[in-house]
This record gives C-alpha cells, structure tokens and sequence, in this order.
C-alpha cells in the first residue's frame, strides 16, 4: 500500500500512522454524541475516508480515500483542506 | 460413530474405506429455535453447549463459505488465560478448564497440547507488571510463576539474552497454556453438535433480517428466509457488515492480522515464547513449523491479507529475539479480519434490538476463548441472562464507563 502525499508524491506506507474514520466533530453539549463519536464505527467494507498522519515525511494530517476491501487507495487530500 | 480405539482398529482392517463423514451438510430448514449466524470456533461451539448444556436442539449454524474458513482456521492457535483484570480473568480460565476437558467432551482429538506460553521480560517495569498480573491470575486460582533470567535461559538458552537494548531479565510463565490445533476444534464442535441434531448450513450467507413488530424473528440468506425465536451473531471479523444489516453501529473496527509459517524443523521451541520489547511470538507446529506472528497492520481492513512492513516488523522481532531464525526459510504466510473492539475486550450480551444477540469484539484473542465464548453466548440465548463469567462484557459498557482495557491504552484499536 502507497499513499499518495500531496506534498511528499506516493510514499510507502511505513511513513504514516492511521489514526481511523473521518468523523463529524460531535456537539460538544450532548453526552451520547461524544459517547458514538468516540467509540461507534461505520466499519464499511468498501471506499472509506480516514486521518491519515505523514509522520515520516512532511507531518500533514490527510484524509485519505481507500476501499477496505483491497486496500486500493484513490486519493488523499491535506485535512485542513479537506475541511475535517 | 463413537471414535475409539476400536472404531480405528475396525477401520484399519477394512482399509480405511468405511469411515463416514463427521458431520451433515444440512440444506436449510424453514425455521428454528435459534439461528447462529457464522461457523467458526465461536459459532460452532455456542450450537455445542446450546444443545449439550441447554437442552435446545432445533438449532442452525449459519455459514457464507465454509466452517472453519475464518479466523478460526487462521489463527496461530494460542490458548492461554494469563489475564489480569478482573473482567477477563474467570472467563479465560472457564475456557482454559473447558480446554482441559474438549477432548473427552467432543469425543474428538483437538490435540490440546499445555506446553506452556512464556511472556519475556525486558525492564523492571515490565517484571513489576508481570509480577502483577502473576498475582492477580493466583488469587484467581489461575497458574502462574515468575521467572527470573536463569529460569527463562534453563527453558530457553537459544534467546538473545544479553541484547543491549532489551535484555531478556525474566518472564511470565503459565505452564497449562499452550496450544490446540485450530482447525480439529472447529471439526469437533460441528460434529459434536451434528450428533445432537444441529445443522450446520454451510454456503448460506445471511443479508438481512426478517422483523415483525421491531423484533427479529429470522434472517434473509443466499438460500432463502429462515425463521427463528433467536438470532445469534457470531460473525467475529464481518460483525459489524452483518450488524449494519439491522441497523446497528458497533464499536468495533476490523483490522488485518497476518501470521506465517516456516518450513519443519527438529523441535526447537519448548511452548509459546513472546517478546515483551516487538512485535513478535512463536511456538512450533507438531508438524515442525514454526509459527509465528505479530501485530495487527494497524488500519482497517477486510481484505484478508497485509502488508509488507508489518511482514519486517515481525521478521526484525524475531531476529532481534532469536537471531538464529534468520537461516530459516518462510513457507507461508497469511492474513485474517480482527473485530478490534475499543477497549480490547469482547462483548457477549443482547443487542438493542429484541431477539437479537451479539457475540463479537474478539480482537485478536478468542481463539483460546472458543470454549467458554460458546458455553457463555448459549447461555445467554438459553436464559436470557449473561453466564456469570462473561457478565462484563456487555454491550452498553463503553457508554457507562465500564470498560475493560487490558493493556491500558484507551480508545485505539490499533493500539490494543
Ligand atoms: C493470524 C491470526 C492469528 C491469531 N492467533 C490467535 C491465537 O494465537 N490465539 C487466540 O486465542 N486467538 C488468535 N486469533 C484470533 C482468533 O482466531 C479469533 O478471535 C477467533 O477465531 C474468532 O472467532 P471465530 O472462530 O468464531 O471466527 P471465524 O472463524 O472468523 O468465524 C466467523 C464466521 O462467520 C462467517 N460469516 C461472516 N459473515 C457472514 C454472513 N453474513 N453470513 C453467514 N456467515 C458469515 C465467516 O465466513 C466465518 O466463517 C488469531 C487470528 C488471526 C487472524
Ligand atoms: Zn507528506
């Protein structure tokens, strides 16, 4: 699996960390919203977006596009950018 | 037919052409009792103990492929109950004690085999933690001994003990850990069950679930609809695909664990041996393979293989460990789908939904809990009531607090 940086090129999996599913930032006023929020997954089996941390190259966070399935990666994009 | 020592004596002499297959294909019934959905160890163990323990016998085991096709036919078949929350200790040792007895229970040759499982100490931190858990599994009336370096080198003299960064100081030992082999536990559960009137559906993949009045009262499979009192889920790594389908959404994530082979040798390995600096444990096949593993890869995943950083990650572990595995050469290796929970512990309770019962979160441990993951998921589809040894694995635990966070390192699967 490669992961194209938009600031690095595709660069080999070994430099980044995976830190899971993009999630919606929860309400901060209600309990069980942070509660899913912190613990609940979508877990699809198929295209998903995810934090991705280029920790061994230019330390941009991304949201990266990938299909669980195959581990085909289709995109990665800065998070700042991506808005999440 | 009852395995004995007379039944392989009459086969030998008929040329070993007379023996039956252990267990029915069955076709579909048009309803049940209860319906387990997924036929690995789990599954297949929980039709067991429904059938042998509760007197239900109008039971089905649900299979999209065939049993025994997931992880419980890919794991690296360590069974153990060296735990040290209170949350977890009684239910493995329930499992560990089940262990001890599966193969006069299912009339079948798991070949349990209590050779040991060694956690290597490197700091005295790490000992600290050892130590501690040592005491907590014999208050627990679990065994366990701390080993300092000279007990370790007397059990294993071939490890790196005087590496500069991580010098072996000692271990954890439990001596009636060790191994079974996974793919026999599976074929003895289904013919265990078989025997009592369970049918195993193999190729009866389940999309979706009949409801009536918000209930479950059956499933929707590539073989038709199956009407049932009880749906049980015991999907391990597709258990959030198959919650999804009733509208649930789990904590859990599923994440690719990989596990290899070698080629045999002469034994080399007394027991189970796992580094406590790496990524990295081993044991020997009967066969004389080493078997080893590591970590999950670290993102989610259904793809059932990995990548190759985790295959050096693991192969610099045991290099660092036992640096003369390096000559040894890799015959296979091979990945499978962990249903990570967020805390590392697996949940046994009902769902929000009536009639259905989930089973799941196994992480990358419950092929040692198949026993007593069965005894416990029937009990509860028997009585509607947690077995006493799984009465904390429930499902609202991550809202009110109750979690069970063995290795302390929060909400992060990919940490656990
Ligand atoms: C590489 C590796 C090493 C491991 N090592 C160890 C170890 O040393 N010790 C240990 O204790 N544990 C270990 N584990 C973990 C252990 O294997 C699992 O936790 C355990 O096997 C999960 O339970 P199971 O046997 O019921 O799962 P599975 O065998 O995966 O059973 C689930 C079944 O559900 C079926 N299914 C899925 N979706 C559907 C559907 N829609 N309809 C019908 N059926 C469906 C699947 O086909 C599958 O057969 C390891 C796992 C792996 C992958
Ligand atoms: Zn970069």
């Amino acid at each position: 699996m490669r992961i194209p940086c938009p600031y690095c090129g595709e660069r080999d999996l070994s430099e980044f960390v995976c830190r899971g599913e993009v999630a919606t930032r929860p309400d901060p006023t209600t309990l069980s919203a942070g509660l899913d929020a912190l613990y609940l997954r979508d877990n699809p089996a198929g295209p998903t977006r995810e934090h991705w941390y280029h920790a061994q190259g230019c330390r941009l966070w991304l949201v990266v596009e990938r299909d669980t399935r195959t581990h085909a990666v289709t995109g990665a994009r800065p998070a700042a950018e991506a808005g999440s | 037919m009852r395995y004995s020592i007379f039944s392989l004596a009459a086969n030998a002499l008929s040329g070993h052409r007379r023996w039956t297959p252990a267990w029915r294909d069955a076709a579909p019934q048009a309803d049940y009792d209860v319906i387990i959905v997924g036929g690995g160890g789990h599954g297949l163990a929980t039709a067991h103990y429904l059938a042998k323990t509760y007197g239900v016998r109008r039971v089905a085991v649900l299979e999209k492929s065939w049993i025994g096709g997931g992880n419980a036919g890919r794991n690296t078949t360590i069974i153990r109950s060296n735990y040290g929350l209170q949350g977890n200790i009684p239910f493995y040792e329930q499992s560990m004690k089940l262990w001890e007895g599966l193969e006069q229970d299912l009339n079948y040759n798991a070949m349990v085999s209590q050779r040991g499982v060694l956690n290597l100490a490197h700091s005295d931190s790490q000992r600290d933690a050892y130590a501690r858990r040592g005491n907590a599994m014999r208050l627990n009336g679990v065994d366990a001994e701390l080993l300092d370096a000279a007990g370790v080198r007397a059990m294993a003299p071939f490890l790196n003990f005087d590496d500069a960064r991580f010098p072996i100081i000692g271990g954890l030992l439990q001596k009636r850990g060790g191994t079974a082999r996974h793919d026999a536990v599976v074929w003895g559960f289904a013919r265990a069950a078989d025997r009592r009137g369970v049918d195993i559906v193999q190729n009866c993949e389940v999309t979706g679930f009949i409801r009536q009045g918000g209930r479950i009262v059956g499933v929707e499979t590539t073989r038709g609809a199956i009407r049932a009192g009880k749906v049980g889920l015991a999907v391990a790594g597709a258990s959030s695909r198959v919650a999804a389908l009733a509208g649930l959404r789990l904590p859990i994530e599923s994440h690719v664990l990989q596990a290899f082979v070698s080629e045999a040798i002469k034994p080399l390995i007394p027991g189970v041996i796992t580094f406590g600096a790496g990524h990295f444990y081993i044991s020997q096949s009967d066969k004389g393979g080493l078997v080893f593993g590591g970590d999950i890869d670290g993102y989610q995943s259904y793809a059932q293989r990995g990548n190759l950083p985790t295959v050096e990650d693991v192969c610099e572990g045991g290099m660092a460990l036992m640096p003369m595995i390096g000559r040894i050469r890799l015959l296979r290796s091979w990945g499978g789908i962990m249903d990570m929970t967020q805390d590392g512990s697996p949940i046994i309770d009902a769902s929000p939904i009536d009639g259905l019962y989930l089973n799941a979160g196994w992480c990358y441990g419950g092929f040692k809990a198949t026993p007593a993951s069965g005894l416990a998921f029937a009990h509860l589809l028997a009585t509607g009531e947690p077995h006493p040894t799984a009465a904390a694995y429930r499902l609202d635990r991550f809202a009110t607090g109750h979690l069970i966070d063995e290795k302390g390192q929060g909400a992060q699967p990919n940490l656990h």
